[in-house]
């Protein structure tokens, strides 16, 4: 069984993040790791591989990103994935989310025969959170997105997932795709053993032409949308803070949202 | 005049709010053209509604064969319906469903997407906040149809009525869109506060409510306001994921958002930064909460809170 999790390389948000001069997200300068919301990702993954008592089943960490992404598919194979590929090629950067989609639906099609791809519940950057069904739509599979808690059983998965007015149960076959949410469970701490041994594992660098992507299907240039502007916004800064005593704090908080207008 | 696909926000028939942003804000782009994916017993209720927001047409779909798979069969819904019409544009409300389905139109339709747009202005060029609202980025589509999610409290909805006009439209699903089944669909239930995500004030417990949520609810209350929760308080059992605020909850943007025993972690604050006013009442002095905060109350909240509410109730008499 082949398992390929999609782990993106993101800014710091406890870091100072920025745009570039042509309004891509600077991936540089900024001190990058692991979107957070993908090591559930790989949590899931490891555990579905882990649910397959005999089963040869392979996990596979793949990212698109600059140099420095390599560190997110490191960080999963750290914390037990098998292999790892990284599709770095400079004419991926400025990429919009569809010219991300065919990357990664191009580099999955050449691992195949793939049974499952997982996904994080959204980028902790850009946070579209389209990727997954935008993969499930070009890989023609079906998709499971947003789980809350997982169960695989056989060759199908059942899902619990959230939206917006009710909680569901969904269920669908292998091959497929999947995106959990940072409610499905812990994610594991990479151990020291598992530190040594990411060190020995497979980590394949491939460009676009490796996964016959055209250049000019991807980039900056090549993407549907466009930036026009970004501000940013003066931070916020701290207004009048009371110690109560003896309710002199609710007294002076009913006055100032009287004098703002809320009562 | 150009079309405006409008995927209607609905709970049985009856419309939601956001819907009448988008409608209001498709009339900058079009001439509005609301999409109903529901009960066909629904549509004359629906397009009353719509009607009176600007919708010129309604496009039902019967979900009958639809609503037992997640979103691939409604976005082939939305492609066969664009394909043959001068469509301008497609809006949708933001929600993680929404997105899913943007987001595979947007493949089908070799179109543009923006997701999570603050304001769409008349020439298409729309806003959004980035960053844990850091950041404010205006952006626009260059290619196909441009596809557009939309945050609630984008728009003041405008009452103006359009014509109304009902056209039948035929869709055909494919089996390879009926992959993933819906086995089991429980409905969240009603708390007969306003809308968290549409809320004009929310009033928000953590981890320091010590699991008692009633002081917050009964401030929510005196203020008409939506109840919110920190992950702490969500994680510990407290109160259900719905209402949970920030990274992996709900994003807010109210015009009041006060804080309870929230320490004010980057993920929280992701979804409630760009809130108008911030107040916060915490026993601890050093909370990050405070640092974005316009008021803020260092005390116990058990202490705070009923005698703020009996002076909120108190001063609206
Ligand atoms: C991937 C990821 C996603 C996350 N997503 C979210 C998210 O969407 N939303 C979210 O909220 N968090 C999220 N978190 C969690 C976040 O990091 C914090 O852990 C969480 O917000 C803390 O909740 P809290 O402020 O209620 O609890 P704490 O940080 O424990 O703060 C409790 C506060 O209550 C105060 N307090 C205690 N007792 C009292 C009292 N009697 N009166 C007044 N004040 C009192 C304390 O001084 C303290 O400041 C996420 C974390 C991760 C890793
Ligand atoms: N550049 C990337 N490389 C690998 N996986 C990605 C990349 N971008 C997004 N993903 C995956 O898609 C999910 C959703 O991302 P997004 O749609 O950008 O919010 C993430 O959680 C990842 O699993």
């Amino acid at each position: 069984m082949n398992i390929v999790v999609c782990v993106k390389h993101v800014p710091d948000a406890g870091a100072d993040r920025r745009f570039e001069a042509d309004h891509t997200v600077d991936r540089v300068d900024v001190d990058g790791l692991l979107s957070e919301l993908d090591e559930y990702a790989v949590e899931q993954a490891l555990r579905i591989k882990e649910s397959r008592d005999g089963d040869d089943a392979v996990v596979i960490a793949l990212t698109v990103g600059p140099e420095q992404a390599v560190d997110a598919v490191r960080k999963a194979l750290q914390m037990g994935a098998d292999k790892a590929v990284h599709v770095l090629d400079d004419a991926v950067a400025g990429s919009d989310a569809i010219a991300t989609s065919l990357v990664l639906a191009k580099a999955v099609e050449k691992l195949g025969p793939v049974d499952l791809v997982v996904g994080g519940l959204a980028s902790t950057d850009a946070g579209m959170s389209v990727l997954p069904s935008m993969l499930a739509e070009r890989l023609g599979l079906p998709q499971l997105t947003g789980a809350s808690s997982v169960e695989a059983s056989g060759g199908a998965l059942r899902i619990e997932r959230d939206t917006d007015t009710a909680t569901e149960v969904v269920s669908a076959t292998l091959p497929l795709v999947l995106s959990v949410t940072d409610r499905s469970g812990e994610a594991r701490y990479p151990s020291f053993k598992g530190i040594m041994a990411a060190k020995k594992k497979p980590l394949d660098t491939w460009s676009l032409a490796d996964i016959g992507v055209e250049a000019d299907q991807v980039g900056l240039s090549a993407a549907w949308s466009t930036v026009t502007e970004t501000v940013a916004r003066p931070p916020r800064t701290a207004g009048e803070i009371v110690t109560d005593e003896d309710g002199s704090g609710a007294a002076a908080l009913a006055e100032f949202l009287t004098a703002e207008k809320f009562i | 005049m150009s079309e405006v696909l409008v995927l209607i926000d609905h709970v049985a028939g009856s419309v939601r709010k956001p819907t009448f942003e988008l409608l209001t804000i498709a009339k900058r782009l079009g001439s509005p053209s609301a999409v109903f994916i529901g009960s066909p017993e629904h549509v004359e209720g629906v397009v009353e509604q719509v009607r009176e927001y600007g919708a010129d047409k309604l496009y039902p779909i019967d979900d009958a064969g639809l609503r037992d798979y997640l979103v691939a069969p409604k976005a082939e819904a939305l492609q066969q319906l664009a394909a043959g019409r001068d469509v301008a544009a497609i809006l949708l409300p933001s929600s993680a469903e929404n997105k899913e389905i943007a987001g595979r139109l947007a493949v089908k339709l070799q179109s543009g997407l923006i997701t999570d747009a603050v304001d769409v202005a008349a020439d298409g060029t729309t806003t959004q906040s980035v960053f844990a609202g850091g950041y404010s980025v205006t952006a626009r589509v260059t290619k196909g149809t441009p596809i557009i999610t939309v945050k609630p409290n984008s728009a003041a909805p405008e009452a103006s009525p359009g014509s109304g006009i009902i056209e039948h439209v035929d869709v055909t699903i494919s089996e390879g869109a009926k992959t993933a089944v819906v086995e089991k669909r429980e409905p969240r239930q009603s708390t007969g506060r306003p809308e968290l995500t549409e809320a004009a004030i929310v009033v928000s417990g953590g981890r320091g409510t010590n699991g008692d949520f009633a002081e917050v609810e009964r401030l929510a209350d005196a203020l008409g306001a939506a109840v919110g929760a920190s992950r702490a308080a969500v994680d510990s059992g407290w109160i259900p994921y719905a209402f949970q605020v920030g990274q992996t909850g709900k994003t807010v943007s109210p015009r009041l958002y006060v804080a309870n025993g929230i320490s004010g972690a980057i993920q929280h604050r992701a979804g409630m930064q760009t809130s108008k006013t911030i107040v916060a009442v915490n026993k601890d002095a050093e909370a990050p909460i405070f640092a974005i905060a316009d008021f803020g109350v260092v005390g116990d909240l058990d202490t705070v809170l009923p005698a703020l509410t009996a002076e909120v109730a108190r001063r609206k008499g």
